[in-house]
């Protein structure tokens, strides 16, 4: 029995590209009023453009349409619960969206004079100060785009830090549990990239640490909780054995809503991290993005933060330029100001009690959905939970049904699927994160969702194996989307 | 078993094989391997004139969510690549031991050619994985 | 609930926390706030944010990478769909064709608007796409060396040499003509060897020139090295030709309904030619068929990415700014074939207005921004006087440019009044 979804009519459409007709407009223009130029002439013949080939020719009303019925295309927050483990995807509250579209926000020029951008500066130096208090650390820079952007920016600052003291050295410690961006990131900024094996329990072990780590470690990436869900009991340890050997200890945020009022990675031995806005303080993810990845630092590392840095005199903001030892700028202007707008107003709202209830109710949710699969699921390893949980696809492959294929067939019961094959160290992993946002209602209905399609294996893995049979598009073809790639629209040739 | 695991044929434990004659060696990937990585849709091949050294990765093979390194199984240069891999990777898929040739590669040391598996030691090898 | 997991309260949730790490203090945040407090907040700071949006009567000349362009209503309309703006990376096809399908829209208008035949879906902006242009161009061509003009935005080569310094891209500038303000063909001729990767320019460049990239790619490819070319005025490729004779353009398009938000989020966007689609670093949408025959979407091309290829990945970029190139897309879905073509005509009339009554620094064609000399007259005092009067008067560039000292980069839109135009001429004059 499904609870949460019937069939719902979706509509065809055509391409934009398809549904053009010539000289249909959806814009108006008020009339010019200055002479009007000849770009021919301006410009010389050999840089004007005559028009632009192929590109859309349709009304306002088309325009809504089409985007309209392809957004009923999609399964979003706004239609219920989307417990995709590390991605945090709680409800985005709209006054946030409000907040970052008042005029004077969302008009602000980045080179009007400082004198002009008080209001901005405010802005940016309250959420500074709301993010320290937070994560315990000493300094923060808001410049970084997303999350990888951040690692990124912070494993520069490692290196500027440990370079200005006579060697950078020369490779990342990365546990074998990591996000993909953080290897990726350590090769990024000239590092090579050392997998270190979890122990049994599913955690950085400090032995097999004690034995890798050396002169030539620079630092070592550790998301905490870690991509179990699980909090790591020896991170005092861990950073005591990098800091011994001269090497640094660098936090994935990522899973800060875990650990935002209960746990301060700057009290932990942290000495530079990133924050994820776009998770932990609920900027939406938009189908990818804009993110913001600010990064926080102890103040041994601050010399090295981005510039310009906020800095205030006599009340007055401005930016300052005057840093020697800054690894320079890694974005233009100052960062995605628009998502630091809606994180602070997240923040507002919440306070820091609510912040602290916030994280609790995640740790609720997540072992709400816990304990009533294990019965039903195998726990990869069992270790208290944190904000998700991760069960291994073990029993349900003796009937051969995947994680993916049950993530297919969640789709029938009305839920996005959780996060597939990830982490890496456990074979076809289930990874869930519900997140505080979510009733009870709808978790006991995610609940008897997976509980159905555990029986569903047992009974008839064949319903399972063929999923999703209830979507407005059956599985695609990827394979052939690899092998032939076509990434753009071109008029058929009739 | 389909497609047939050639007699003469040397195998690694990484699922290479090579065919060597005349001092050139075809190298390929196993029909086991090719049955692990899926639908292949990518093959990266080397450039021809590239130096290889045994056990160390000279070309990728990609499916839809992976992306594998193979190994050469032989030290030498690469004096040919199977450029209808490029339109057609499918052909790994399909005859892995014949048409689905990666490259061909002069050996520097023939010597190595014995230290790889007969057929016989790789079945046992796979069988036990 | 607490009874179904078994402990007595919500704290015990997190009592397996190493005590000594255990944070039981309060957050010294204030506590949570209406939604009327919170909005009276943010309207107290956008106000003091002067003149932001023209707020008060205000107008601004200031452009340089980011531009004051009209946003029609219908893009906040369809990006506050929560079903766009509360979807995750279209991992999941059979229920994220909404986002794929625009994504593949998005695609196909950037090559249309760019000449080349492969777009990504989206950088985190012009800036970054920079260093992350540059690490591709060194992929495809196994060299090293880096040469891009001093008459690219100057911030997004401070990016470059952030990325630089680090990642292994040696980086050399080359000088603009002092002329013209185009390109100095020749020290890029003086410059540019065998180890030359990329040269990188920018059309308009930074103090709004059009670039020759025909001249400037035919130069790049006789020593084998690339051409990218950088574009932050999108709106300019209405009216200027495309540039198909690069191999990567790599560009911002704040300009497409994005609003100006003090610098961010915008978003960026890396388009090339066809045989370098393995080396484009970010997410790709390719098109293919659902189990039923029917057109369908998908990521494709996925092994290029971290969550696969990790540290051999052709970037580290995870999200990047889906929606805000859902805002380009609707925009560049409204305005169309004859829209985008009449904005720029305006854009270009207007900037040519006020060009022709203040001393021009450079000679080389415009499209919306140009560099006014302002000669003898003391700069600061000028921009003084233009506040009084509640103008922002373009940006001075001996910040950027100490060899263009009495100069200001002006920037006309459809937004720009002719008499504020006509007073800031009265400025210079």
């Amino acid at each position: 029995m499904i609870n949460k979804v019937r069939p719902h009519p979706t509509q065809n459409e055509l391409l934009l590209f398809e549904a053009s007709s010539p000289g249909k407009k959806g814009y108006q223009l008020p009339p010019l009023d200055v002479p009007a130029v000849d770009p021919a002439a301006a410009l010389g013949a050999g840089n004007a453009r005559a028009q632009i080939e192929g590109f859309p020719e349709v009304s306002e009303v088309d325009v809504i349409r089409h985007f309209t019925r392809l957004s009923t295309w999609n399964y979003a927050i706004d239609l219920g619960l989307y417990p995709l483990g590390s991605c945090t995807m709680k409800y985005n509250p709209r006054i946030n969206e409000t907040a970052a579209r008042v005029d004077g926000l969302a008009w602000a020029h980045p080179y009007q004079p400082d004198s002009l951008s008080q209001g901005a500066m405010k802005v940016m130096a309250a959420l500074e100060q709301c993010l320290l208090e937070i994560t315990g650390m000493d300094a923060v820079t808001l410049q970084p785009a997303a999350g990888a952007h951040g690692e990124f920016t912070g494993i520069l600052l490692a290196r500027a830090y440990l370079e200005a003291r006579g060697n950078p050295r020369k490779k990342i410690l990365v546990p074998d549990s990591a996000h993909g961006t953080n290897p990726a990131t350590a090769h990024m900024a000239g590092y090579a990239v050392e997998n270190v094996p979890s122990n049994e329990r599913g955690m950085v072990d400090t032995e097999t640490l004690l034995r890798v780590v050396n002169e030539d470690v620079a630092a070592m990436m550790v998301t905490n909780p870690n991509t179990l869900g699980v909090f790591e009991q020896n991170i005092v340890d861990v950073a005591r054995i990098l800091h011994d050997k001269g090497a640094l200890l660098y936090m994935d945020g990522a899973n800060m809503n875990a650990l935002a009022g209960i746990s301060r990675p700057g009290e932990f031995g942290v000495d530079v991290m990133h924050l994820n806005l776009h998770k932990t303080f609920s900027t939406p993810h938009g189908g990818g993005g804009p993110g913001s990845g600010p990064v926080a630092v102890k103040s041994h590392l601050e010399p090295y933060l981005p510039l310009p840095r906020l800095q205030c005199a006599d009340g007055n903001w401005s930016w300052g330029y005057d840093r020697p030892d800054s690894i320079g700028r890694v974005r233009a202007f100052y960062g995605n100001f628009g998502v630091l707008v809606r994180a602070l107003a997240y923040i507002m709202a919440h306070g820091g009690d609510g912040l602290k209830r916030a994280t609790l109710d995640a740790l609720l949710n997540a072992n709400y959905i816990r304990k009533q699969l294990e019965p039903y699921y195998e726990l990869a390893y069992d270790e208290p939970s944190m904000h998700e949980c991760v069960f291994s696809d073990a029993r349900q492959a003796k009937r051969g049904v995947d994680t993916m294929t049950i993530a297919k067939r969640l789709i029938d019961y009305g839920f996005h699927p959780y996060t597939v094959a990830f982490p890496l160290i456990v074979k076809g992993s289930l990874m869930i994160e519900p997140t505080e946002t979510e009733s009870k209602r709808e978790l006991d209905l995610f609940v008897e969702a997976m509980i159905s399609i555990a029986k569903e294996v047992e009974e008839n893995p064949d319903l399972v194996k063929s999923a999703p049979h209830s979507t407005r598009t059956p599985r695609v073809d990827e394979v052939t989307a690899a092998r032939k790639p076509v990434v753009q629209w071109k008029r058929s040739v009739l | 078993m389909y497609p047939i695991y050639p007699e003469n044929y040397r195998y690694t434990k990484e699922h290479e094989w090579v065919n060597v004659e005349a001092g050139v060696g075809v190298i390929g990937i196993t029909d086991h391997a090719q049955k692990e990585l899926g639908d292949i849709v990518y093959v990266e091949l080397p450039k021809v004139g590239a130096l290889v050294e045994q056990g160390k990765s000279f070309a990728v093979v990609e499916s839809v969510k992976a992306a594998s390194e193979i190994f050469a199984p032989v030290s030498g240069e690469v004096v040919e690549v199977n450029e209808a891999l490029t339109g057609a990777p499918e052909t790994l898929n399909a005859d892995p031991h014949g048409n689905g040739w990666i490259a061909k590669i002069k050996l520097s040391t023939p010597g190595e050619v014995a230290e790889l598996l007969s057929l016989a030691d790789y079945q046992a090898f796979v069988g036990a994985e | 609930m607490l009874d179904v997991i078994g402990v007595a309260s919500l704290d015990d949730l997190a009592a397996h926390l190493p005590d000594a790490i255990h944070f039981r203090g309060d957050l010294n945040i204030a506590p949570g706030q209406s939604e009327y407090e919170i909005m009276d907040y943010f309207r107290a700071r956008g106000a003091e944010n002067v003149g932001a949006g023209g707020a008060g009567g205000w107008a601004s000349f200031l452009g340089a990478g980011v531009y004051h362009h009209y946003r029609p209503v219908m893009v906040d309309t369809i990006i506050s769909r929560g079903e766009f703006l509360t979807s995750y990376t279209p991992y999941q096809a059979e229920i994220s064709q909404g986002t794929l399908t625009a994504i593949f829209e998005f695609q196909s208008m950037i090559c249309q608007l760019t000449g080349m035949d492969v777009a990504n879906a989206s950088m985190y902006d012009g800036s970054t796409g920079v260093p992350e242009a540059a690490l591709m161009a060194m992929r495809v061509t196994g060299r090293g060396r880096v040469l891009i003009a001093r008459s690219v935005h100057p911030e997004y080569r401070e990016v470059l040499r952030t990325y630089a310094r680090f990642g292994g891209i040696a980086v050399e500038e080359f000088g603009f003509d002092f002329a013209t303000g185009a390109i100095d063909v020749e020290d890029l001729a003086r410059k540019i060897t065998k180890d030359t990767a990329a040269v990188v320019v920018q059309s308009p460049n930074f103090f709004g020139v059009i670039e020759d990239i025909k001249q400037a790619s035919a130069l790049a490819h006789e020593h084998g090295a690339l051409l990218v070319d950088v574009f932050s005025e999108a709106v300019a490729l209405g009216v200027i030709e495309p540039p198909r004779d690069a191999d990567i353009v790599c560009g911002e398009l704040q300009s497409f309904a994005i609003p100006p938000s003090y610098g961010g989020p915008f978003a960026g966007v890396i388009a090339c030619k066809e045989k370098f689609i393995r080396q484009i670093p970010g997410r790709l949408v390719g098109e293919t068929k659902d189990a039923a025959g029917n057109r369908a979407f998908c990521l494709t091309l996925a092994t290029r990415e971290q969550h696969i290829r990790r540290e051999k990945a052709t970037s580290n970029i995870c999200t990047n700014q889906a929606l805000i190139a859902l805002m380009a897309t609707v925009y560049m879905s409204v305005y169309g074939k004859e829209g985008l073509r009449e904005l720029a005509v305006q854009n270009l009339s207007k900037a040519h207005y006020l060009a022709d009554k203040v001393k021009r620094r450079f000679s080389g064609p415009f499209f919306n921004e140009f560099v006014a000399d302002a000669g003898r007259q003391d700069i600061d005092e000028m921009q003084s006087a233009l506040q009084a009067i509640k103008i922002v008067g373009g940006l001075p560039l001996r910040r950027f440019y100490p060899e263009l000292e009495n100069s200001i980069l002006l920037c006309c839109t459809e937004m720009t009044r002719r008499e504020r135009m006509d007073q800031v001429a009265e400025a210079f004059a």
